[in-house]
């Protein structure tokens, strides 16, 4: 065998291909109204994609490929299995909408498969060139599904920004990156890695924050956030999931990656940037949530909140005794904000099938017409606020730990602030559900009961059976953050 | 006997969860099922509690019986660790028969928007969470328990409340999240001092390593979770509305139950593992105390809403729990253990009456009622009953708990201040006085006198036969009590000399 080549470390890449020239081709030969077996070839593929996966983590230890520029360790797998479920449930409430709308199918599929194979090539890029790509092959097949509905204005308007936002901050990182290769002389992050610490120049300051910026608007950290709201208001509903939870944990683990495996040993070019990125979304996109009268724009908010209670164990991982803490918090909080959130949007996308309105005001009373349903949205939107039983509030513990690790004072006022913040957090949660229990249904409005294609309601089982399962025994989560962190 | 021992603590928190599951799976319409599933589930549950009261070792209070040590998040080495003790054994009985009394009373009293599901899914959500957090031993464990029980309340007040139940409700939760916020900041800070999450072994260690500036930082935090619970004053203004707002059975459990679960915290948590800070901060939780029992005895006063008053009254009635503990003392601990109970007996009662008043006249404004006594003698001379333990008549149970909390401020703690305390005692005696005339002046207002015109000619309902069985356990208690309170005394003591006998 070829020495660079580890073709069991590479089969979840390979089946992910061989399944994007499978649905590519199958679009072709089926009748238009048969094309919805398109998707069925891909969840198949997708689920496919797992058993290697599962057997990677089995066999243990860490594969090292093409120079070190791919490593597949604990780490990547864990990804790498959340990437592809997180994929599978986005796949699973795209179905209906896609099948409803009379859009171009087969593409759909493909362009999503494409962003997956960005991700799980992101999970085991250890050298900023494969990172790049990998960030590339995630982003470029969104440009184009965020526009998917390409008659809606709002659509177009839409991919643009995300678009041209996109290709700034591609720019910016890839600025930086040159500039950190000038420095140090290498792409590879175990070399960067040695000789960060050692470089005594103002210029690497300057280097490594134009790569976090670029990091940055990928992951909509405030200041780099206001494309974030308008796109996801405007992209397709199952596309604004993916972007809110695959695409954004694709950007974090970059950052997790770049910053652990390249510049750990320089805090003081990082650190102090991403504080200032994780106080600002966690103070700026719970305030403006509050004032969201729309769900979804609600849901671009707090996930841009999200996002700054993700950066939190960021802020503080080489602080005192906390990075393999941090470590383990980002992964853990990147996993449970994955089922909450694709849960509350498999929950928006069933409602608004019916009510063509993505108002929070609609889904008054859906509590007397739709039970179940209201809730399981209750249960999503307690626990992105972070309240026992369910599984938000130990996303919030590990963030809580890592911080009371580092025990700086930087790091306590952080966690003030984080502590703040999930408080305001909890009034916008708390709105949804007022609405949907404390209000009776509006005038005129359908009340009749609603209903559940199979897919959707699959999704949002799933979905709500972690948030509550992970709620009540949060170790079946923790040790994937433990395994991940390598035991 | 080995198979209870193992399994009875367990049981006794989750049986009432497998109850909220099986009532929601069966349809909304079939209600006598629901209601019956809610009743057994709770009746079990209370029969659990029964056999622990029957198992248990009496000689051996100070040590925690029943004991599961289970691994549970390994990561963070929290572990699924329960025991029950003197301390928390009454507190545990308590809620299990205030659970059963509320859904008993709840038979035909559903407030609108009726759903009998919706409720007694809440009611048995919230018993989950309130016999969890008396029986944790691991303070992850009495985090997420105390927490659980803030989304049923949330929702009880918010479906089935008064007119400005919504404002009430997100104040109720956005108050003590914020305090379970700092709570849970404290709880990790004593993790990472002291090493483990196992109240046991951080009691053993009482904050020995921990220096003393840091150890005060972290009482606050503890502090400010436990006290917006109690309510203390100044964190009290969430109690009057959510209490005003809430349907009767979730007044009654807020007052019985919910409330102690802040007191309890100080006593299981704050006090025994951080001793140091707790002596340096017993003396502003006096003061609170105290100011609390005049505050709330003196809004009382002003009100024109018989529940608010209650609601009021309460504040101040946990005044002096709060006082006792405040004292650092075995004596003013055990007083303040027996207070949480009368209290819990006494008040739940008066709001179950409340309730019915409400139920009755549609009103609960003071100036519009009176000669209860004339149209509903029986439920006006329970009221009365009720007035007298409140304001502390030796013989009922009230007596027990707020005459040896006073007395308890004489001699405080060893390194506290003697002075300061007396004057507490002198101002928490001034309530006791204070007490008297609002709840008489309260009795006055509605049980004496004719009935005003305007229901003249209404036909008041006395005490049903549910009514009855929902109220007669705790009248009893409060005469048990009231005449022997050794029986609780006795329990507590053991507990309370081995946490804090010095």
């Amino acid at each position: 065998m070829n020495p660079g080549w580890d073709f069991h470390a590479l089969a979840p890449l390979i089946v992910i291909v061989i399944t994007i020239v499978v649905v590519l081709f199958a679009d072709f030969f089926f009748e238009y109204r048969g094309r919805f077996r398109t998707s069925q070839f891909a969840t198949f593929g997708v689920l496919a994609a797992m058993v290697p996966v599962v057997t990677l983590a089995v066999d243990g230890g860490t594969r090292v490929m093409f120079g070190g520029a791919i490593v597949v360790d604990p780490y990547a797998l864990t990804m790498q299995g959340f990437f592809l479920v997180a994929t599978y449930i986005t796949l699973l409430i795209s179905v209906d909408y896609i099948g409803d709308g009379d859009y171009y199918q087969g593409e759909f599929y493909v362009l999503m498969l494409t962003s997956l194979l960005g991700m799980l090539v992101m999970t085991t890029a250890r050298d900023m060139i494969s990172i790049f790509v990998a960030l590339e092959t995630i982003s470029i097949p969104t440009f184009v599904l965020a526009g998917w509905r390409k008659h809606d204005r709002k659509s177009n308007e839409a991919s643009i920004k995300y678009y041209l936002i996109g290709v700034i901050s591609s720019a910016l990182m890839l600025y930086g990156m040159s500039l950190v290769f000038g420095l140090t002389g290498s792409t590879l992050l175990s070399e960067i890695s040695t000789k960060v610490a050692s470089i005594d120049e103002p210029l690497l300051i300057v280097a490594v924050f134009l790569t976090l910026v670029g990091f940055a608007f990928k992951v909509s950290a405030v200041p780099f956030h206001f494309w974030a709201p308008d796109t996801y208001e405007g992209a397709p509903t199952p596309v604004t999931a993916y972007l809110s939870v695959a695409s954004k944990a694709g950007g974090f683990v970059a950052l997790l990656t770049i910053v652990y495996f390249g510049f750990f040993d320089a805090p003081d070019t990082w650190q102090p940037v991403i504080w200032v990125l994780a106080a600002a979304s966690m103070l700026l996109g719970n305030l403006a949530a509050l004032r969201q009268t729309n769900i979804v724009r609600m849901l671009a908010y707090s996930s841009i909140a999200q996002g700054g209670f993700l950066l939190v164990p960021f802020a503080v991982a080489a602080d005192g005794g906390a990075a393999k803490a941090s470590f383990e918090a980002v992964i853990i909080y990147l996993l449970i904000y994955g089922a909450m959130n694709l849960g509350a949007f498999a929950v928006v996308i069933t409602l608004a099938r019916r009510t063509k309105s993505a108002e929070i005001e609609s889904y008054a009373g859906l509590g007397s017409y739709a039970p179940w349903l209201a809730l399981l949205m209750s249960a999503f939107m307690f626990s992105l606020a972070g309240v026992p039983p369910f599984a938000g509030w130990f996303a919030k513990f590990v963030m809580f730990r890592s911080v009371l690790e580092a025990g700086t004072p930087a790091a306590t006022v952080l966690g003030v602030i984080a502590a703040v913040s999930s408080v305001i957090a909890f009034f916008y949660y708390a709105r949804v559900a007022r609405e949907m229990w404390f209000h009776s249904v509006r005038e005129g409005a359908d009340a009749s009961p609603v209903q559940m294609p199979i897919a959707l309601t699959f999704a949002m089982g799933v979905c709500g059976v972690i948030v509550l399962a992970v709620g009540v025994y949060p170790q079946a989560f923790a040790f994937l953050g433990d395994f991940a962190a390598g035991g | 006997m080995n198979w209870f021992q193992d399994w009875a603590l367990t049981l006794s928190i989750f049986l009432p969860a497998v109850g909220m599951v099986i009532i929601l799976l069966i349809p909304r319409a079939k209600e006598n099922a629901i209601k019956l599933v809610a009743l057994l589930t709770s009746l079990v549950t209370l029969g659990v509690g029964i056999g622990i009261l029957a198992d248990f070792d009496y000689s051996n209070t100070g040590v925690m019986q029943f004991r599961v040590n289970d691994s549970w998040i390994d990561l963070i080495q929290a572990r699924y660790h329960l025991g029950v003790d003197g301390i928390s054994l009454p507190m545990l009985i308590l809620s299990m028969l205030v659970t059963v009394l509320c859904i008993v009373y709840s038979w035909n009293h559903f407030p609108e928007p009726h759903n009998p599901k919706g409720l007694l899914a809440l009611i048995l959500l919230l018993e989950v969470g309130m016999n969890g957090t008396f029986l944790a031993e691991d303070l992850i464990l009495f985090f997420v328990f105390f927490e659980i029980v803030l989304l049923p309340m949330f929702f009880m007040i918010g479906v089935w409340g008064g007119p400005n139940r919504e404002y009430a409700s997100i104040k109720f939760f956005l108050f003590t999240l914020f305090g379970s916020a700092l709570m849970l900041l404290g709880f990790l800070a004593l993790f990472f001092l002291a090493g483990t999450f196992q109240i046991p072994a951080l009691t053993a260690k009482a904050g020995i390593d921990i220096a003393h500036n840091t150890q005060n930082l972290i009482f606050l935090g503890l502090f400010l979770g436990f006290a917006i619970k109690v309510p203390m004053f100044p964190f009290h203004t969430w109690l009057p509305d959510a209490h005003t707002e809430a349907p009767t059975v979730g007044s009654v459990l807020l007052a019985a139950v919910l409330l102690k679960l802040g007191a309890y915290g100080f006593i299981r948590i704050a006090l025994p593992t951080l001793p140091h800070a707790a002596e340096t901060w017993a003396p502003w939780i006096g003061l609170l105390a105290v100011v609390g029992i005049i505050y709330g005895a003196l809004c009382c006063l002003a009100q024109t809403d018989m529940k608010r008053l209650i609601a009021f009254s309460s504040v101040s009635h946990m005044g002096f729990v709060m006082l006792g503990i405040a004292t650092l003392t075995a004596f003013g601990i055990n007083a303040a253990i027996f207070g949480m109970v009368a209290h819990g007996l006494i008040t739940g009662m008066l709001f179950f009456v409340a309730g019915s008043v409400q139920h009755n006249y549609g009103t609960r404004e003071l100036s519009r009622l009176g000669g209860l006594l004339t149209s509903a003698p029986k439920m006006g001379w329970i009221l009365g009953f009720c007035v007298m333990a409140s304001l502390g008549l030796p013989g009922l149970a009230g007596f027990w708990g707020e005459f040896p909390a006073v007395l308890s401020a004489y001699q405080p703690a060893p390194g506290l201040d003697v002075t300061t305390f007396r004057i507490f005692m002198v101002v928490a005696a001034v309530g006791t006085v204070l007490a008297a005339g609002y709840l008489l002046w309260m009795y006055q207002r509605v049980a004496f006198g004719t009935p005003k015109p305007e229901f003249a000619e209404a036909h008041i309902h006395d005490v049903s036969k549910i009514e009855w069985l929902a109220w007669s356990p705790m009248l009893i208690g409060i005469v048990v009590f009231g005449i022997y309170p050794e029986a609780i005394f006795g329990i507590t003591n053991g507990a309370v000399m081995k946490l804090y006998g010095g």
